[in-house]
């Protein structure tokens, strides 16, 4: 895989939490359309990798370039710009706001990027819609399953048309049918918008939905593509 | 799977040639593994000397295949049987991998890029079944669900391996 067919690319990052390394060389690399899922036993650095990678977290050493341009030179202002407009986020337990309605949570990160509510309401129930819970429009988080609400979180995550999603255990407080059914949507969707996916999982049947394997083992990464 | 029982079960819904009856069993079985038409005629021969199906008619001018099958009462308890015993859980005791993972310690080789391989081959095979899961009917959806768990069970144990390797290559050396 050559540098510029990158559409992200992190090169000996090194983290450390006190005196625990969490990442101690490790490398990534995605393209656009990609789906990589990030697996390793818990506490090898995948999800502090993952937080690098989407400039939540900045490295010791290391660089993460994004289209070219390095995350751990940007500002805090720029990193978090980038993350309002290219980047989406998945996280384990959906995190929608529980004061606002379905619509109004998918819609938030277009009402911060400063879209009309009008314009950003009915581009979130497009998208609604497109993870089968339209129906759930108005409806609060409390008001929801669990299932139901990770739809909508994955909803939150495309809606602005991100280059690349982050997803972090998506299905991990997911029962086996409900998980499939958001990995289904989530990877669906990312291909038909050519966004990339990092997916961090430590569930073999969520990381069958990716197209290649990195694993972290003791803050080191190893593209299973490249074995044996 | 027991060809001949699945056949009697078929034929309890109504009597069936035994073209019928090789469609119906593929339709619903044999995603991978289609019946032959000689499997099909010489299991319900062997159907018919035992007594658990009949030959309930014969179509005008037809050779033997054109033979309709209905099943007996005896062909019933049978199914009936079968069905209600339940399968020998396999018991995976006979594991090549762990051969080769304790060969490898033994002989000085790298257990761990075997077990890495292994994780690739098996992630692959995931890959393609949910790929055809993702296309596929309820029916593709659970046979490959079945598949998967089965993988992913494998998968647990070569990570668990992984993570016991110098415990196991000190065991392996003594």
């Amino acid at each position: 895989m050559s540098t510029t067919d990158n559409l992200m690319e992190a090169v000996d990052l090194h983290k450390a939490y006190g005196p625990t390394p969490a990442l101690d060389g490790a490398e990534f690399a995605i393209r656009a359309g990609e789906v990589v899922a990030v697996m390793g036993p818990s506490g090898s650095g995948k999800s502090t990798l993952l937080h690098c990678l989407a400039g939540i977290v900045r490295p010791d050493s290391g660089s993460v370039l994004y289209r070219g341009r390095d995350l751990t030179a940007m500002s805090d202002a720029e990193r978090s710009a980038l993350r309002r407009g290219e980047f989406g986020f998945v996280f384990q337990f959906g995190q929608l706001v529980p004061e606002l309605t379905c619509v109004e949570n998918v819609a938030l990160p277009l009402r911060l990027n400063g879209t009309r509510r009008k314009e950003a309401e009915a581009r979130a129930s497009e998208w609604l819609a497109r993870l089968e819970v339209g129906e759930l429009a108005g409806k609060r988080p409390g008001e929801i399953s669990g299932g139901q609400g990770q739809r909508v979180a994955v909803a939150r995550a495309l809606v602005t048309g991100p280059r690349v999603i982050f997803a972090d255990e998506p299905t991990g407080a997911l029962d086996s049918l409900n998980g499939e059914r958001v990995m289904r949507l989530l990877t669906d969707a990312a291909r038909d918008t050519d966004a990339a996916v990092v997916l961090v999982t430590h569930e073999t049947r969520v990381a069958a939905y990716s197209d290649r394997e990195v694993v972290v083992r003791d803050g080191k990464s190893r593209d299973m593509e490249r074995v044996a | 799977m027991s060809i001949g029982h699945t056949l009697l079960g078929l034929l309890e819904s109504g009597p069936r040639h035994g073209y019928d009856l090789k469609r119906a069993f593929d339709g619903k079985f044999g995603h991978d593994r289609p019946l032959h038409y000689g499997q099909v005629y010489s299991t319900m021969a062997r159907l018919l000397k035992h007594g658990l199906v009949e030959v309930d008619g014969i179509e005008p001018g037809g050779g033997p295949e054109r033979k309709r099958y209905a099943i007996t009462e005896a062909g019933i308890t049978d199914v009936e049987k079968w069905l209600a015993q339940p399968e020998k859980p396999e018991p995976y005791l006979q594991n090549t991998l762990y051969t080769k993972v304790v060969l490898a310690l033994l002989t000085g080789r790298s257990a761990a890029g075997l077990l890495d391989t292994q994780r690739s081959e098996h992630l692959r095979l995931m890959r393609e079944l949910t790929e055809r899961k993702r296309h596929g009917d309820l029916a593709d959806q659970l046979v490959c669900d079945h598949a998967l768990f089965h993988l992913e069970a494998d998968l647990r144990w070569l990570e668990l391996t992984a993570a016991r390797l110098d415990l196991l290559a000190a065991e392996v050396a003594e």
